[in-house]
């Protein structure tokens, strides 16, 4: 597959700090490309600098095959996004805001590929009404049909889902899918929600600190056999006994501060279950959860100490 | 550019902001108008009462050019602060709003995004002016009719014959345009520094303050500076109005007293727009967006 984005050695510094540091990564044609880090990992200031908003300190930026830095306007051209809040102009309409930014974008567009923009985001009928009178939903549904409406080939949406209630978020979801699956539209999403990446992506980088720290296919990331088992006992002392002496000993992780951890695959959970019935463990919660997942909460939550996606 | 043009217009005059200035220029216009119609003839008396012991004036001195003479007099201190309004917004007030970095995410360079924006407030600061000039100039004409203009300076006073004043009031208004128009882009540079604009409007007009201080002291280690100050030169669209005499003391026809210090000052005003453009764009190309 062809490279649409080409990221070397990219750094970025503001006085001291250091937001991004070395970060290298390629999105290839058809990725939907997930971004994935905590607040202030450095995922805004990456995509910033892939939209010209912030000039890297260091490092290369290849975007359809050419430098961002000398060909910026024949890049943009094919480049749609929406950076964290979808802002516009709160005195124009929907309508009159996706007709200017259309117009910015180097197209004319005529009412109807308009209206079927907003159609397809669902704000057809309140096209002409201000955008001061929307919800924060509707104004992130109006932000992507702007970064949709002339038609790019890559998409960039930083943080699409903030703000957004549960409803607002399966929406961009689906949306984000039916753009990757039926329109072939690479792109790439940025979120601090693993949950939110696992549904959607096919690729994962997770950064930290503005540097890379795992990067690879969704399908070998969220491996259902790589799932972790935290289990909570009102004994987890005699507990950890039991299942040292038991077939589960294999599986054992380091334990953490009020549970036992297990590694192992998700289709064995139900038989766990059992055998700590036949154990009678008095089991106060058993939860599982992808490696990933408990990778990224271990790097989210500040504990640099982490084996169990690595192992 | 011509699009980018376009559409930083149709934002301007879509914003019910914009109009204050319109509002407030009638409402101050109009108000001065009905005061001098209802006393004008006070006004005259005050005005002329110094020389009406050696001097009698016929016909009306309260006039429809007079008026707009007092009327520019009063207001192009004042039309500063409602330049500002716009010219300070235009790039902090994207950068409030949040729009900028999408504008900056569009297929335009950093030099024609800036550009489009200045003159987009160059071409708002003209409007005003224009409306100012209908409302000031051709509604005074209408309502207090037309006469020679009698004009009192420092120490001597100016005649100015009926047809010889109104390609005055031209020249005056385009040199005002200018000088709005340096205004405007002093708030437009300063505007890149903010991300409100109440910040760069109140730095735009303190600057106006404090050289227009420095252009009105009389003291000597400040003379040296005047001359470079853009604020002395805002109000060179008086020596439209005075005019050469001959040797009997007689104005002349189509002249202009002094039209070297008039093209001294345009250059002047030139210059600081060009200057302050100039850097609008230097810095802004350097700018990182993080609004």
């Amino acid at each position: 597959m062809q490279p649409i984005i080409q990221v070397k050695s990219l750094s970025k510094s503001f006085g001291t700090f250091q937001a991004v540091n070395n970060l290298s990564f390629t999105v290839n044609e058809g990725d939907v490309y997930g971004f994935l880090g905590q607040n202030g990992a450095g995922k805004s200031t990456t995509i910033r600098m892939l939209l010209t908003l912030i000039k890297p300190t260091s490092g290369e930026i290849k975007i359809f095959g050419l430098p961002l830095s000398s060909h910026r306007n024949e890049i943009l051209k094919n480049i749609g996004a929406v950076i964290e809040k979808p802002d516009v102009y709160k005195y124009l309409s929907a309508y009159d805001n996706l007709k200017l930014f259309a117009r910015l974008s180097g197209g004319k567009f005529d009412y109807q590929h308009l209206m079927n923009q907003l159609e397809m985001v669902g704000l057809a009928e309140r096209a002409k009404d201000k955008v001061k009178t929307y919800s924060q939903g509707m104004k992130q549904r109006l932000g992507i049909a702007i970064a949709l409406v002339h038609n790019p080939k890559l998409i960039i949406l930083d943080e699409p889902t903030n703000g957004l209630d549960p409803q607002g978020i399966a929406d961009i979801r689906n949306l984000i899918l039916r753009l990757s699956r039926e329109m072939n539209k690479t792109i790439v999403v940025s979120s601090h929600l693993l949950t939110e990446i696992e549904q959607i992506a096919t690729k994962v980088l997770i950064i930290d600190k503005g540097k890379k720290l795992i990067e690879g296919s969704a399908s070998e990331l969220f491996d259902e056999s790589q799932t972790i088992v935290e289990i909570e006992t009102l004994d987890n002392d005699t507990t950890l006994k039991q299942l040292q002496q038991s077939n589960w000993k294999n599986n054992l992780q380091p334990k953490r501060e009020h549970a036992l951890v297990l590694k192992l695959d998700r289709k064995e959970i139900p038989q766990l279950h059992k055998d700590l019935v036949a154990m009678n463990a008095a089991v106060i919660s058993l939860q599982p959860k992808h490696s990933l997942e408990d990778y990224f909460l271990q790097i989210t939550s500040g504990n640099q100490h982490v084996d169990a996606f690595t192992n | 550019m011509w699009t980018l043009l376009q559409i930083e217009l149709y934002k301007i005059f879509r914003r019910p902001r914009t109009y204050i200035a319109f509002v407030a220029i009638t409402a101050l216009i109009t108000i001065v108008q009905l005061g001098l119609k209802v006393d004008g003839k006070e006004y005259a008396a005050f005005v002329t009462a110094d020389l009406s012991n050696s001097l009698q004036v016929d016909g009306k001195i309260i006039n429809g050019y007079f008026v707009c003479y007092i009327l520019l007099q009063l207001l192009l201190v004042h039309v500063p602060l409602l330049i500002a309004l716009i010219a300070a917004d235009m790039i902090s007030g994207e950068a409030n709003m949040g729009t900028l970095r999408l504008m900056i995410t569009k297929p335009i360079s950093r030099t024609e995004f800036i550009l489009a924006k200045f003159f987009a407030a160059s071409i708002y600061t003209i409007l005003l002016l224009i409306w100012l000039a209908i409302l000031a100039l051709f509604l005074s004409m209408l309502i207090f009719g037309t006469d020679d203009m009698f004009l009192m300076k420092n120490n001597y006073a100016v005649q100015i014959e009926n047809a010889d004043i109104f390609w005055r009031y031209a020249g005056a208004f385009g040199f005002a345009c200018l000088a709005m128009i340096t205004v405007a882009a002093l708030g437009f540079f300063l505007s890149q520094f903010a991300e409100n604009s109440i910040g760069p409007i109140v730095a735009t007009m303190s600057v106006i303050i404090f050289f227009t201080i420095l252009s009105t002291m009389s003291i000597p280690i400040f003379n040296l500076i005047k001359p470079y100050l853009f604020t002395t030169h805002m109000v060179a669209w008086k020596e439209f109005f005075d005019v050469k005499v001959n040797a009997d003391n007689e104005t002349i026809k189509g002249t202009i007293q002094n039209p070297g210090k008039l093209i001294n000052s345009s250059l002047i005003l030139v210059a600081h727009i060009i200057l302050f453009v100039s850097a609008s764009i230097y810095v802004f190309k350097k700018k990182d967006v993080l609004s």
